[in-house]
């Protein structure tokens, strides 16, 4: 393990420790209102182990999106319980979910979502600071894992779609998160780019010990997956092993 | 501040802009300031420099103009010497008069009538003291009009001449006009129409039975606060406190109204384009705030941020502006009444960056309004 781990107080409830990973029990939630109201989770139920990587397919609507705001304590579902690491979020007010999220929590978002203004290096550096991280944080452990050093003076601007996402890879694992949640990462990258990022995100996944849960629409790269489950009206299928 | 310095530097194009309308809108309040503290000068500082607590002007004396207007007589004065607190009350004359230099120049002057030797005689910075029924002390601004010790003025159409023998200490104007100060006697020989032509003798004062003047000067006793109203209702006056009646000085409270509410335009305008170039700055940045926030960056860390950004951009801009406009105000001709003065500047400067940090506040306030499930999806 190359990067720094630590956890911010109180975010993390030593003394009750439940499975590890992401836990998701029953889960239910209504987007809209009167006519135009649909069940974006229909009783969902699902697990995913450290170190595991998911791929969740589906068509759009089918509710992937709504599935990864629960799993990331963005939104709550209107029944149903999520835990990560044994945490149940119900249990957090809404300025406690940001801590949160922020200790436990990465985050990979379509074409990596990069703060413009911020060379790669730091992009990483704020992620630390605001986690409340080490003052001697060395951001090039992280980008020289994810094959970027190179790229670490550069902005956003002058990275390729596939580089920026590994910058969003490494950002997302600044704080030692335990729960990788990544949302359509190829969704503007040619095919041999999206095999590159999504087999880094496999690898990081293995060796953080990482429970990773990834949306795409992108079929080709399934293969990296530990399991692919599909979605369909707010329905999850059965996992099938694709390995 | 990590984000809110780079963002500076990354989007400097922009904010440079931003910071140059800062910066003109600084210089253009310091070129107000001075204005204003020129206009103020100009209209009064003939009585600022007097060592006066208040004027007792006769009651019922219209405001505007009540200098020249109002007319007292011997008994008010000694109603006012008898009051409690009074350290000492003087008869003043106030009157304009358009004369001739011996060179030909005509000029405007202020006549204030004075005893010679009462604490209402100027303190001067050339010349001798007043005495003489032809001797004059004018401001030394009236150099800049040829004036000089020894010129004779003599008075339009009544071609009554007097001596210039003094000059004051520093600017004496009132009206817009250079003060000459002279004898009350000389000033009541004029007053009352008796004056004749040429140099006024002492035997013409004597004869002169004229004892009204036009307002009562009073000085309080070092350390008391003197009860106004009680010595008006004794002397039949209508009293008011040396910076009160600078608004009975000619044009005085046109000017500075018209000033101020320029001024308040200004800050207004500061605040309200400070605050629509957050707003579309907020906006512009909505996608990537919301990243943050789902990231797990608190509002509290986002909102100090934005404000630090904005703090940074007034308090260097504002302080670019006032240093142009002082350079600028010190350019100034003589001609234009300007005068720069610390502490309105700084009472100005501080109002820019305050009110500009409320505009910002405004409208970075935003920022915790926006959802961190908007970072979820295509970049929209």
């Amino acid at each position: 393990m190359t990067n720094p781990t630590f956890t911010s107080a109180g975010a993390r409830t030593a003394d009750a420790p439940g499975p590890a990973g992401l836990s998701i029990r029953h889960a239910v939630m209504e987007l809209g209102d009167g006519d135009t109201k649909v069940k974006a989770l229909d009783d969902v139920s699902l697990d995913v182990a450290p170190g595991e990587f998911l791929a969740i397919v589906g068509p759009s609507g089918s509710g992937k999106s709504s599935l990864l705001a629960v799993a990331g304590a963005l939104a709550s579902p209107d029944s149903g319980t999520v835990s990560i690491n044994g945490q149940d979020l119900s249990q957090l007010s809404r300025g406690k979910r940001a801590a949160f999220r922020l200790a436990n929590i990465g985050f990979v978002f379509q074409s990596g979502n990069l703060i413009p203004a911020l060379t790669a290096a730091d992009q990483l550096r704020l992620v630390n600071r605001l986690a409340g991280g080490p003052k001697n944080f060395d951001p090039a452990v992280l980008l020289e894992s994810v094959g970027m050093a190179h790229r670490a003076a550069n902005r956003p601007a002058q990275l390729s779609g596939g580089e920026r996402q590994r910058v969003g890879i490494a950002r997302a694992l600044v704080s030692g998160a335990k729960l990788l949640l990544v949302d359509e990462p190829t969704a503007s990258l040619d095919r041999a780019r999206s095999r590159e990022v999504v087999e880094l995100l496999a690898r990081q996944s293995h060796e953080h010990g990482v429970a990773t849960v990834m949306v795409t629409h992108d079929h080709d790269v399934l293969g990296y997956c530990d399991r692919v489950a599909e979605m369909v009206d707010g329905r999850l299928g059965a996992p099938a092993p694709v390995r | 501040m990590f984000l809110a310095l780079r963002e500076l530097i990354f989007a400097r194009g922009r904010f440079s802009l931003m910071g140059g309308v800062i910066a003109l809108i600084a210089v253009l309040m310091v070129m107000l300031s001075g204005l204003s503290s020129g206009l103020v000068n100009d209209g009064v500082s003939g009585l600022k420099s007097m060592p006066v607590t208040a004027f007792a002007f006769d009651q019922g004396t219209k405001t505007d103009n009540a200098f020249s207007r109002s007319v007292i007589d011997d008994q008010q004065l000694n109603a006012w010497r008898g009051t409690a607190g009074v350290a000492a009350a003087e008869k003043m004359g106030v009157g304009m008069a358009n004369a001739t230099t011996d060179s030909g120049k005509q000029i405007d002057l202020t006549l204030f009538g004075v005893e010679p030797g009462s604490f209402l005689e100027p303190s001067r910075s050339a010349g001798t003291a007043l005495g003489a029924a032809d001797g004059i002390v004018v401001s030394s601004t009236a150099k800049a009009e040829g004036i000089d010790l020894g010129t004779v003025v003599t008075l339009d159409r009544i071609g009554t001449k007097l001596k210039v023998v003094g000059f004051t200490e520093g600017q004496a104007t009132f009206g817009h006009v250079d003060v000459a100060y002279l004898p009350l006697k000389t000033w009541q020989l004029i007053a009352s129409g008796q004056a004749a032509p040429g140099t006024p003798s002492s035997a013409q004062l004597s004869a002169l039975s004229f004892d009204t003047a036009s307002v009562v000067a009073v000085q309080a006793e070092p350390g008391t606060k003197l009860d106004l109203a009680a010595g008006d209702t004794t002397a039949g006056t209508s009293s008011k406190s040396l910076s009160a009646a600078f608004n009975a000085s000619p044009g005085y409270e046109a000017e500075t109204m018209t000033l101020s509410m320029i001024q308040v335009f200004l800050y207004a305008i500061c605040a309200l384009v400070v605050g629509a170039f957050f707003t579309v700055w907020t906006i512009q940045r909505k996608h990537e705030i919301s990243v943050l926030r789902a990231i797990g960056a608190s509002t509290s860390y986002l909102l100090r941020d934005g404000l630090a950004q904005a703090a940074i951009l007034l308090v260097g801009f504002t302080a670019l502006g006032v240093a142009a406009g002082l350079g600028l105000g010190a350019a100034m001709p003589d001609a234009m009444p300007f005068a720069l003065e610390a502490a309105p500047i700084a009472i100005a400067t501080a109002l820019t960056i305050g009110l500009g940090l409320i505009g910002a506040a405004v409208a970075v306030v935003r920022i915790s309004r926006i959802d961190p499930l908007n970072a979820l999806g295509g970049q929209r």
